[in-house]
């Protein structure tokens, strides 16, 4: 039957979510039931302690403020099309908030139990609601990422690819010795060596030959390699998708293929295609791509490998993975890029490092939070040495850092604008030096030394010596906590920049500089997350503990009666981040500045419910170090 | 009383629309039932053009249900077609379309002992009033309400002359003029007009009642 009112609120709901989620029958039958409210300015549409309506709000015209703490605290405010009194739909309560009209305002009202039984079924809808009922902070903690789901659909075009085989393979002759053949291997760290003949493959040795038949007891490490390898070997030519490579090493039993020029042994070796190089074509395998960097020798490998981590990023966000396993998975895989820059570069170096070091990650890369590459952040610490020979040690290390930082740039990340980088000389210090350049900072806090700490405190070691590493933390307690007004400083700093709540639609944005009227999600809603997950960590002596994620559940173990306060920022966190990463790999950055008009209103939502644990952190900062009387 | 034995039979549904005023009690303004409606006509002669659709929702305090909204389309005999440039209704459109009875009896059987309100009132209470005497039945007997009237006294002062048109009134109260001159969107108009006026006049009136709100009986079908 005709009704022209519900097709009008159809015409309104479906612009905005989760309305817009929906399909026609589902809105109208939504439209059908609603209740057209009007409340006229400074009304309350409900009151805290009030039983819950079993309908929730869409305001339709007007603005309707939600209050905390008895009208003193504005929580939200919520125009046109924007969504409120959702303790309906999830818990029949009482309101714990006072909902009321900032102005004249029309209001739809919204049978809770329709949308319910709509949303079981469309998952993006009902994500978007538990976003926007986490928007009132810790009421419930949805965390988006359980309810996400795995989505792992095989890609069928994979079996059209090409395998791409290990080009150059390592080979010995027949008269090698099975330890020389070992030795070959475990030096090219590879599993696998082609014994050849004349340069056509004759034979092959795998790890496996070297267990069974050596480790065993079976054949002396003395004997030939003739003796234990595997023959014939299996050849195909190069042209060989990963569907052949699969029904032949199925169909003869084996994990390695001899790519030769024409597809028998007869002709030139060219490559190998082992069952792992299929692996890493099927891609979205971490642990391969770690192996693929270890054995990188080239910048420009490690630059390939870097921009397959992206792609691996893409994937796992499209997945909806959580959050809290992509960022160590691809924190892993930077690491092991690092290293591996390290490890080439000490190559370089005319002679192996004078005394043991350990190269720390800083900032972002320290947490483990950076998704996407930005800058280098790293800093280097020696052992102890005497005076005498402390500039020559130094200047090695600077030597070595300068060649690790530009084999970074070329992989991808970028200098360091601040040179926060081991190559500068600042920051290439003995264990001693940063000791008492840690004990200087905390000791005069001064707004920059502050700073500097914030930074430089979330470090991680990638390469080298731990004990340099947990030496320096033990040194940095002991400092902390024999002078507790740094705390204070650190607080003040975490709370600085406060959450970019604002009125709706008003997000702060730069006011000025080259991203004018952008939003910077860094500065305004990630990192106020971080400084006060560093802050209270280090008040709480919580150490070892990489990320904020992983610090703020540390917290609401510690403490338990704000374990609702720590747990929603962790989840604000979460989704800032995954925010953050799937903006810049929208838009090829790194997904800093985020130009508010390409978002959609739903993104803008989901992006403003992080802000209001940003609120509460900072309150709790703020009321435990007393700020008001240090400001 | 004794009167009542000589009266007329009339069909039930009438005498159910009736029934619905013996026990009325008078509630405040704000819990009191309003029925906001609109007719679309043939033309502006009560007595000669007809219904061509009638939208009513109803208002409790502050609320409009939507799933409680009336949307009828009638069957013409006569057809205007200088009107049809105005609500669009064509002599044989695609919607679903009842009978002048059926009409006025939904329209009787929803609006019940509520206090009818429409824009304009005396014009929507008249056509419906010569339909009911096609029907031999008797007019209306709801109380009514006038937005036009009732929007003229939240001012100060009221120029005596004026006429305010729904367009008018949506301009001044910020209404979007979507679905106007469809029945049931004018309806909705109206009802939106209402309870912004209403709300004005209690603000003006603090001790504002019900009966503040009725137009005088013996303005009922003047027009």
């Amino acid at each position: 039957m005709k009704n022209t009112i519900a097709e009008r609120v159809v015409d309104f709901l479906k612009n905005h979510p989760p309305f817009s989620m929906l399909n026609n029958e589902n809105l109208f039958t939504i439209a059908q039931n609603v209740e057209i409210l009007y409340f006229e300015a400074e009304t309350y549409i409900f009151k805290k302690g009030q039983k819950v309506a079993d309908t929730f709000y869409v305001v339709k015209d007007g603005a309707v403020g939600v209050y905390a703490d008895d009208g003193k605290t504005l929580v939200d405010k919520c125009d046109e099309g924007d969504i409120f009194g959702l303790r309906a739909l999830i818990r029949k309560d009482f309101y714990q908030l006072d909902a009321i009209a900032m102005e004249e305002s029309i209001v739809y009202g919204v049978g809770a139990a329709f949308l319910e039984t709509i949303l079981e079924n469309n998952e993006d809808a009902q994500n978007f609601v538990l976003t926007s009922f986490a928007t009132y902070g810790y009421e419930v903690q949805a965390s988006l990422d359980a309810a996400n789901r795995v989505n792992m659909a095989e890609d069928i075009t994979h079996d059209a690819l090409m395998a791409k085989y290990s080009k150059n393979p390592v080979t010995c002759l027949a008269s090698h010795s099975v330890q020389h053949a070992a030795q070959l291997m475990t030096e090219n760290r590879v599993g696998s060596i082609v014994v050849t003949f004349q340069n056509m493959p004759i034979g092959i040795i795998t790890d496996k030959d070297l267990r069974s038949k050596i480790a065993t007891g079976k054949y002396t490490i003395l004997e030939k390699v003739d003796k234990i390898m595997s023959s014939p070997v299996i050849c195909f030519h190069e042209q060989i998708t990963v569907a052949e490579a699969q029904v032949k090493m199925l169909n003869h039993g084996i994990s390695h293929i001899c790519i030769t020029t024409d597809g028998t042994s007869q002709t030139q070796l060219i490559g190998v295609l082992s069952e792992h190089d299929i692996i890493v074509i099927h891609g979205n395998n971490p642990a391969a791509l770690i192996k693929e960097t270890c054995r990188a020798n080239q910048v420009e490998q490690l630059a390939f490998i870097r921009t397959k981590i992206t792609n691996l990023l893409a994937d796992y966000l499209k997945q909806g993975l959580s959050m809290n396993y992509i960022t160590q998975i691809i924190s892993e895989m930077n690491d092991s890029i690092c290293k591996r820059a390290i490890v080439l570069s000490l190559k370089e170096m005319e002679t192996p490092p004078p005394v043991s070091f350990a190269w720390i990650a800083l900032g972002s890369m320290g947490r483990g939070e950076q998704l996407l590459p930005t800058d280098q952040d790293n800093a280097l610490i020696f052992e102890n040495v005497s005076d005498d020979i402390y500039d020559k040690t130094k200047a090695y290390f600077v030597n070595l850092a300068q060649k690790v930082s530009k084999k970074l740039l070329a992989v991808g990340f970028e200098y360091c604008p601040a040179e926060m980088m081991a190559s500068n000389s600042k920051w290439c210090l003995s264990l001693e030096q940063w000791r008492q350049q840690f004990e200087y900072w905390i000791k005069t806090p001064t707004p920059d030394n502050v700073m500097l700490c914030t930074i430089f405190f979330d470090y991680n070691l990638v390469f080298g010596n731990p004990q340099l590493v947990s030496s320096l933390t033990q040194h940095i307690n002991f400092i902390v906590s024999g002078f507790d007004t740094f705390l204070q400083f650190l607080a003040k700093n975490a709370v600085q920049n406060p959450p970019p709540l604002g009125f709706f639609r008003n997000f702060l944005l730069e006011a000025e500089g080259g991203h004018k009227n952008q939003f910077d999600i860094k500065a305004r809603a990630l990192m106020p997350l971080t400084d006060a997950a560093r802050l209270l960590s280090l008040a709480n002596k919580i150490h070892g503990l990489r990320g904020t994620i992983l610090r703020y559940k540390k917290l609401a173990e510690i403490e338990p009666q704000n374990a609702a306060i720590y747990n929603s920022c962790a989840s604000a966190f979460k989704t800032l981040l995954r925010f953050r990463a799937q903006y810049g790999l929208n838009n090829q950055m790194h997904g800093r500045y985020i130009d508010l008009q390409k978002l959609s209103k739903s993104d803008k939502l989901k992006l403003r419910s992080a802000f209001s644990p940003i609120k509460e952190i900072q309150s709790l900062i703020e009321v435990r170090y007393m700020l008001a009387r240090l400001i | 009383m004794i009167l009542h034995w000589f009266k007329k039979k009339y069909p039930d549904f009438w005498e159910i629309y009736a029934g619905s005023f013996n026990h009325q009690e008078h509630n405040d303004i704000d819990n009191e039932r309003f029925v906001v409606f609109d007719t679309e006509t043939t033309g502006l002669h009560f007595a000669t053009d007809r219904i061509l659709s009638l939208g009513a929702i109803g208002v409790i305090g502050n609320r409009i249900d939507v799933s409680k909204s009336l949307e009828l389309y009638l069957h013409q005999e006569k057809y205007n077609n200088e009107t049809a440039k105005i609500h669009g209704i064509l002599k044989l459109g695609h919607l679903d379309k009842v009978s002048e009875q059926e009409a006025v009896k939904a329209f009787l059987s929803f609006a019940k002992n509520a206090v009818l309100v429409a824009h304009h009132i005396d014009f929507d209470v008249a056509i419906i009033n010569s339909a009911l005497h096609r029907m031999k039945l008797p007019p209306l007997k709801n109380k009514i309400c006038d937005t036009g009237v009732l929007y003229k006294r939240t001012l100060d002062i009221a120029p005596d002359n004026k006429h305010y048109g729904l367009d008018e009134l949506c301009n001044i109260y910020n209404i979007s003029k979507h679905d106007r001159h469809t029945a049931l969107g004018d309806a909705y108009i109206a009802a939106l007009v209402f309870m912004k006026v209403l709300s004005a006049l209690k603000k003006k009136y603090p001790q504002l009642a019900l009966n503040d709100l009725f137009l005088p009986r013996r303005r009922q079908g003047l027009i």
